[in-house]
């Protein structure tokens, strides 16, 4: 519905840009906006313009920790029906990943949303059904609006939601890399708004903008974000504003905090983000998985799992390497046989890099 | 997994839960659209089987000529 691949547009941001003559690092956060800058050859392009981009941490599936996919393989082991995103299901564990135990012949059903692992909990009423709720801010609405529907009793989450902005903290923070501004993403925007981000620009003078998903979209939320350093300004800008309100989408904002409230965890490749995960109210801990399957998940309580040996999608999603760096990359990691959670997603940055046939 | 696609509402069951999404040659599906306020006629963002958003349609036509204006201002600037 919307023409935004204007070639002539784009030819005109893009020799504006180069005539800022800068050399900059972004980072964006989104699997999708990687997808258009890798699949259009924008990344090459603004690399000719003396800006540099990567993904960070914008992928639910990469950011799981190896903990949690060994929680899900012991639930299916256990003989619990396991559902949860196509992405994840390919995603290695220590021995086995979900797709290996279907294939050996455990119950693991790939969904499209939570409402689909409704209907097979209300089709099995004799099984327990567990949920892999994983996913940022644009899809923690739609766990948290199925929770306060009353949900057969048979079923659960295992609850691995993230929230974006204290992980963008999370990177200024860790101070491994020099950012000059973030591109913040779209959808996760259409949730939350524009104001979560803010503390990001007045705290730490980084510069924002949040950006659509069309080749235009990316162009001009460069072209935006090189503006505001070229002026020394640092604040939040809209440039998909025909989706994002300032104020996000507020009924969705009040059904995610009636269910859930924030706890510090971990994510792929960092140490624990402080407040960066959600947990389950009280009012609504018999769907928790950890809860109630205590006893089966015992066996996992103390200990920690590591990334796949040589696997550096912890770096990758630090943004400290591109994928190509890394040595597994396109040899002994190939979407076919993954090593790390990067290849298998389409969000994941490897993933991408191999698919648009960057192999080396 | 943020992946969103847009669509029109061409039916709201009588609890305003469900929509029949029309996303174009011909494919309809029904959408959960309890996240937002919405009528027929207009164009939602769907993801996982859930409208995150109402489109603003005079806002999206108005995109393109925003970005010429902006480009056009920052060169007067210049």
């Amino acid at each position: 519905m919307f023409s935004l691949r204007d070639k002539k547009l784009a030819n005109e941001i893009v020799s504006k840009i180069k005539t800022l003559n800068v050399n900059l690092k972004f980072m964006h956060v989104c699997g999708t906006h990687q997808d258009t800058l890798v699949k259009h050859g924008l990344d090459v392009l603004f690399k000719e313009c003396g800006i540099n981009i990567g993904q960070g941490p914008g992928c639910p599936v990469c950011v799981t920790t190896p903990k949690e996919i060994e929680e899900i393989l012991l639930l299916a082991r256990k003989g619990k029906i396991v559902t949860t995103f196509g992405d994840m299901i390919q995603v290695p564990g220590e021995k086995d990943s979900l797709q290996s135990m279907k294939t050996d012949g455990w119950d693991v059903r790939t969904v499209y949303g939570i409402e689909d692992a409704i209907h097979f909990a209300e089709e099995n009423k004799d099984k327990d059904v567990v949920f892999m709720a994983v996913g940022f801010e644009t899809t923690t609405p739609m766990t948290a609006s199925v929770l306060l529907k009353n949900p057969p009793s048979n079923f659960s989450i295992l609850g691995c939601h993230r929230v974006i902005p204290p992980a963008l903290k999370a990177i200024l923070d860790m101070g491994e890399l020099k950012l000059d501004g973030f591109i913040e993403p779209g959808h996760v925007s259409t949730i939350i708004g524009s104001k979560p981000y803010e503390f990001i620009s007045t705290e730490y003078k980084v510069p924002q903008v949040i950006a659509g998903f069309e080749p235009i979209d990316l162009l001009m939320g460069v072209w935006m974000l090189a503006q505001q350093v070229e002026n020394g300004e640092a604040r939040v800008e809209n440039e998909y504003a025909r989706v994002v309100k300032e104020e996000g989408n507020i009924k969705a904002q009040r059904v995610i905090n009636e269910v859930f409230e924030p706890m510090d965890v971990k994510w792929r490749g960092f140490p624990v983000i402080l407040r960066s995960g959600l947990k389950l109210r009280n009012k609504f801990e018999e769907y928790d998985t950890r809860k109630r399957y205590e006893d089966d998940l015992e066996e996992l309580r103390n200990k920690e799992f590591t990334e796949p040996k040589g696997c550096r999608c912890g770096d990758v999603l630090r943004g400290i390497i591109s994928s190509k760096k890394c040595p597994l990359f396109g040899k002994k990691c190939i979407p076919n046989a993954p090593v790390g959670p990067c290849m298998v997603s389409i969000e994941g940055s490897c993933n991408i890099e191999y698919r648009y046939a960057k192999k080396q | 997994m943020c992946l969103a696609i847009p669509g029109k509402i061409v039916s709201i069951d009588k609890k305003k839960e469900y929509a029949s999404i029309d996303y174009g040659e011909e494919t309809k599906r029904k959408a959960n659209v309890s996240l937002v306020d919405v009528k027929i006629g207009d164009y939602v963002l769907v993801h996982a089987g859930f409208a995150i958003q109402v489109l603003d349609e005079k806002e999206a036509n108005e995109t393109l000529d925003l970005f010429r204006e902006m480009l056009s201002y920052e060169e007067e600037e210049a």
